[in-house]
């Protein structure tokens, strides 16, 4: 179990006070909302995708530091990315979190967003790092709700008692 | 016998009486363990209440020597079990003064308990244009059963307001009433702020206009001394897990005649008197609302949590949750940008706060690394964060095993809480 500091890093608690691209983008051609039912939080993602290219993003709502950082990051993150390397990122931030990927052994393109890594040391606040992922997923293939209610992580063996 | 109204009717030279907290604790095992090295501080009671050791041993025994389904079994083991089962809606019966064993119904908890009243209670007496009143700091489960019942029935939900300290309006409550009412359903104790209602008062002006009331006594079970013929309640739900049960006990406490008047819940085995495929006719209550086999081990155990309060001091319980729940207020009052939800006159031990510019949830992530264990969010009570414009809340409350080290250590991770995120 990492310790406390790893999970509240300063970088993390600085977008949660100041998140970046926190507003409504007037000219989005992609909006989905994501709610994470047990615990209230919501927020909307807005995209502007311009042949398969995404230009803005951005994104409102509430939650706690870590869904608000990772929100924002997060949107820092995708500009300028194609389609398919928006998917490969939440593919790959998706594996970081719940533990399926080892962000330090295996490739990947996660770079900045490798401080969330600890968040999966802590199984009840994976959802609060995945929301805006899921939502922002959802707004890329033209859904315009995502929740979190069945995206938990896998379980492990342990926690089956085999 | 404590006060099940005013908590105030506890006097000083009552909560003098010595409460052995320490002799306390070692009946409940889970609360001698470490967490994240640190010993466990368990201020999630309102969610859960731990177990202490005779439930635990009780479930045991059932589990090892008596196991088999009750009723209509006609060997050894099935009459045990049938007794203790039985035994246990006894217990129940004492326990909150019922008239008779035949008016507590087993439930798997409150959330199947208003389910059951407002499904058999409401399917038979409330039609289109009729009127269901709720107030505004009820739990999800006391609001969405009667809701669902409304949309089908085409009745209207109506809502007994409160004020910014969490009190219900009373007056409201009178013009609210008229001769649609069906029902008045309320919680004794608010999960989300702490608030004892004044029931018998509710209950005096509902009756007035003939409407029967529901309590959701979900946190009033664990803290007051219940008599349902003093509060005269029509319905009293109850869950077993809140008053150091195992989980999937629970009961529905109604008043006789109106519980035979009532269409039965979920059809099956046990509920039925005689059954062909032109018409099943139905058995008497409780069995009629008893459909299938029961959670026979948690009732039992149920029982013998009974049995546990019933050994305690409960007015010494309820002074020293008093006293926790005024130091615990005292010590987070002192730190500067929290602000408490809920500050009601009449209280039972739960404290619910909100930091500022911190999220619950991040607070109770930072306690459960401090080994404290509180609950972080809306506590399904959506409407009292509208009400209190927050998205959730962070929420301690106690029970009587809880210790004042247990209240400072507590406030110690709340400024470590602001700290990390100053």
């Amino acid at each position: 179990m990492s310790e406390l500091s790893e999970l509240y890093q300063q970088v993390i608690l600085d977008h949660n006070k100041k998140p970046r691209n926190f507003q409504k983008l007037e000219d989005a051609n992609r909006v989905a909302e994501g709610f994470n039912p047990l615990c209230g939080d919501q927020l909307t993602v807005y995209l502007r995708l311009d042949e398969g290219v995404v230009r803005e993003v951005s994104f409102v709502g509430s939650g706690c530091a870590i869904s608000k950082a990772s929100a924002s990051m997060m949107t820092q993150a995708l500009k300028g990315k194609t389609r398919e390397e928006a998917q490969r990122l939440f593919e790959e931030f998706h594996g970081m979190v719940t533990g399926e990927l080892d962000e330090e052994a295996q490739p990947n393109s996660l770079g900045r967003l490798k401080i969330f890594s600890g968040v999966r040391d802590y199984p009840a606040r994976v959802k609060c790092a995945s929301l805006s992922w899921h939502t922002m997923r959802a707004a890329l293939e033209g859904e315009d709700t995502a929740t979190t209610e069945n995206l938990g992580p896998a379980l492990t063996a342990a926690e089956v008692g085999e | 016998m404590i006060a099940t109204e005013k908590t105030t009717e506890v006097s000083a030279t009552d909560a003098a009486t010595v409460w052995d907290v320490r002799r306390v604790r070692e009946d409940f095992p889970v609360l001698s363990q470490t967490v994240n090295g640190k010993p466990l501080v368990y201020l999630d009671n309102a969610a859960s209440a731990q177990v202490p050791r005779i439930v635990i041993e009780r479930g045991g025994k059932y589990l090892r020597e008596e196991h088999s389904n009750i009723h209509r079994g006609v060997h050894y083991l099935s009459q045990r079990a049938t007794s203790a089962y039985e035994g246990a809606r006894e217990k129940v019966r004492r326990f909150v003064n019922a008239r008779e064993a035949r008016e507590c119904v087993f439930v798997r908890g409150c959330t199947e308990g208003v389910n059951l009243v407002a499904t058999a209670y409401g399917r038979k007496f409330v039609s289109e244009g009729d009127e269901i009143i709720v107030s505004e700091m009820e739990h999800h489960s006391n609001i969405v059963p009667w809701q669902m019942l409304c949309e089908e029935r085409g009745a209207r939900l109506r809502v007994l307001p409160m004020n910014d300290a969490g009190e219900l309006l009373l007056d409201e409550l009178d013009a609210l009433l008229n001769e649609r009412t069906k029902m008045v359903a309320v919680g004794h104790i608010s999960n989300a702020l702490g608030t004892i209602n004044p029931i018998k008062e509710i209950t005096a002006r509902a009756h007035k206009f003939g409407v029967p009331v529901l309590v959701d006594g979900a946190q009033g079970a664990p803290h007051l001394v219940v008599d349902v013929q003093d509060l005269d309640c029509d319905f009293y739900v109850i869950s077993g897990h809140k008053m150091f049960a195992p989980t999937g006990s629970g009961v529905v406490y109604g008043k006789a005649e109106l519980l035979e008047k009532m269409n039965p819940y979920h059809g099956g085995g046990s509920m039925i008197r005689t059954v062909t495929f032109e018409r099943s006719t139905y058995a008497d209550i409780p069995d009629k609302f008893e459909a299938g086999t029961p959670a026979i081990a948690s009732q039992i155990g149920l029982g013998a949590a009974i049995d546990y309060l019933n050994s305690l001091d409960r007015r010494a319980a309820h002074a020293h949750e008093q006293e926790l729940l005024s130091y615990a207020t005292e010590r987070l009052r002192e730190i500067e940008g929290v602000r408490i939800i809920g500050t009601a006159r009449e209280k039972a031990s739960v404290l619910a706060f909100v930091i500022e510019d911190v999220h619950p949830h991040d607070v109770g992530t930072i306690l459960d690394r401090e080994g404290i264990a509180i609950r972080a969010g809306h506590h399904c009570a959506q409407p009292v964060m509208k009400h209190f414009n927050v998205p959730a809340t962070a929420r301690a409350s106690f029970a009587f095993y809880n210790t004042r080290e247990e209240v400072d250590r507590l406030a110690a991770a709340v400024e470590k809480v602001i700290e990390v995120f100053a």
